[in-house]
């Protein structure tokens, strides 16, 4: 008996140790992606919008660009959504960053796309983010590819490395987040219909959106 | 008694595999140790939190449940005692009820797989059986006519 409690103790320390080993392991972000959030600063800024403003229905996407369904979602359901329900003037798509912490460069991600967006290219870099998803899995660094992305999208370096290096949005992002934890936002990418938040039990497709919109409209 | 150690040292590897996968949802380290990005999908997904807090935080109290009550089953004195079985019988069907529900979520709605999902899957599967078994084998017994006599004080 005394020796099947030694067993379970040995057995609990190489484990604890197995454990420690993968989150040290797991670490290693560049300071730009690890350091201690940002101050919070709002700058009346709410997210960039595809849209009429007179569309009878606003969604607000919650996204992390290294979350891979918010990728999928990008690039498989929101092609129609755009074509079908924003650009026919029946919806209005609101982006809000929700950096995940579990994300080693979500908050880089995000503020590569708000220093396009500083240029009138946001959605254009969105694209990029989110088409070339790879960069997401290696897990390396990923500053050159996004400048090449930022290039890719129409940006001007310069300006774009002024930016990044000034870290000019990380407050506006940081705000955001918080923002989403005020709202309950428990995951990305999370949707709210006019202010309500969306309970989907799995990744909503379009046609979830064309109805909602139907819905919302009568 | 077998069966209660086999249970004890499953729990103590599930509650480590729970631990990882809750200790990450909190932020600590880096990317998921996977080998491929579905563990990412899963674990960024809007399933991988349930009432407000990470679906693993429920797989560290499970194990933990399972852990406490095997060591308390191993007890000398709760060894003929054949209640505990039942309990670990309880404990583990709601551990696999929960693991059908998480893994159906995995295969047909999330469309990904984590590793570490499938092996605490297993894990609680191997526990469930185990406890089944004990169910079905005789209890232990603590035969007072198998110890030495006591002292005879009149020699």
């Amino acid at each position: 008996m005394n020796r099947f409690y030694v067993v379970v103790a040995v057995v609990a320390v190489v484990l604890a140790g197995a454990v420690f080993a993968l989150l040290k392991t797991g670490g290693g972000a560049p300071a730009a992606a690890a350091g201690p959030p940002p101050k919070v600063v709002d700058d009346g800024f709410r997210g960039y919008t595809l849209g009429s403003g007179d569309a009878p229905v606003e969604i607000t996407e919650y996204l992390d660009f290294e979350c891979p369904v918010c990728a999928t979602f990008a690039t498989i359901q929101m092609p129609t959504i755009k074509e079908q329900l924003i650009n026919t003037g029946k919806v209005r798509w609101r982006y809000r960053d929700f950096p995940l912490p579990i994300h080693q460069y979500s908050r880089f991600s995000a503020h590569a796309a708000q220093c396009a967006g500083a240029q009138g290219k946001f959605f254009e870099m969105h694209d990029q983010l989110f088409y070339h998803h790879q960069w997401a899995q290696t897990g390396k660094d990923p500053s050159r590819l996004f400048r090449d992305l930022a290039k890719a999208a129409g940006v001007e370096l310069a300006a774009y490395d002024a930016c990044m290096e000034s870290g000019r949005y990380a407050a506006r992002i940081e705000f955001s987040r918080q923002e989403g934890d005020q709202v309950l936002v428990d995951g990305t990418p999370t949707f709210f219909a006019n202010g309500k938040k969306l309970n989907f039990r799995r990744l909503p497709t379009s046609d979830d959106f064309k109805a909602l919109a139907d819905s919302l409209r009568r | 008694m077998r069966y209660r150690q086999a249970t004890a040292l499953l729990a103590l590897v599930g509650l480590f595999v729970a631990l990882y996968l809750w200790l990450h949802a909190l932020g600590f380290g880096g990317p998921i140790k996977c080998g491929t990005g579905e563990c990412e999908t899963v674990q960024t997904s809007p399933w991988a939190v349930l009432l407000g807090l990470p679906v693993a935080f429920y797989g560290v109290v499970g194990y933990c449940a399972l852990l406490v009550v095997s060591l308390v089953a191993l007890r000398p004195a709760a060894l003929p005692e054949r209640k505990w079985n039942v309990v670990l019988v309880g404990l583990a069907s709601v551990g696999v009820l929960f693991t059908v529900y998480l893994t159906y979520l995995e295969l047909f709605v999330i469309h990904a797989i984590c590793r570490w999902c499938v092996g605490s899957a297993i894990i609680i599967t191997a526990i469930w059986i185990v406890s089944l078994l004990s169910l079905r084998s005789p209890a232990t017994r603590i035969d007072p006519g198998a110890s030495p006599p006591p002292p005879d004080r009149r020699a």
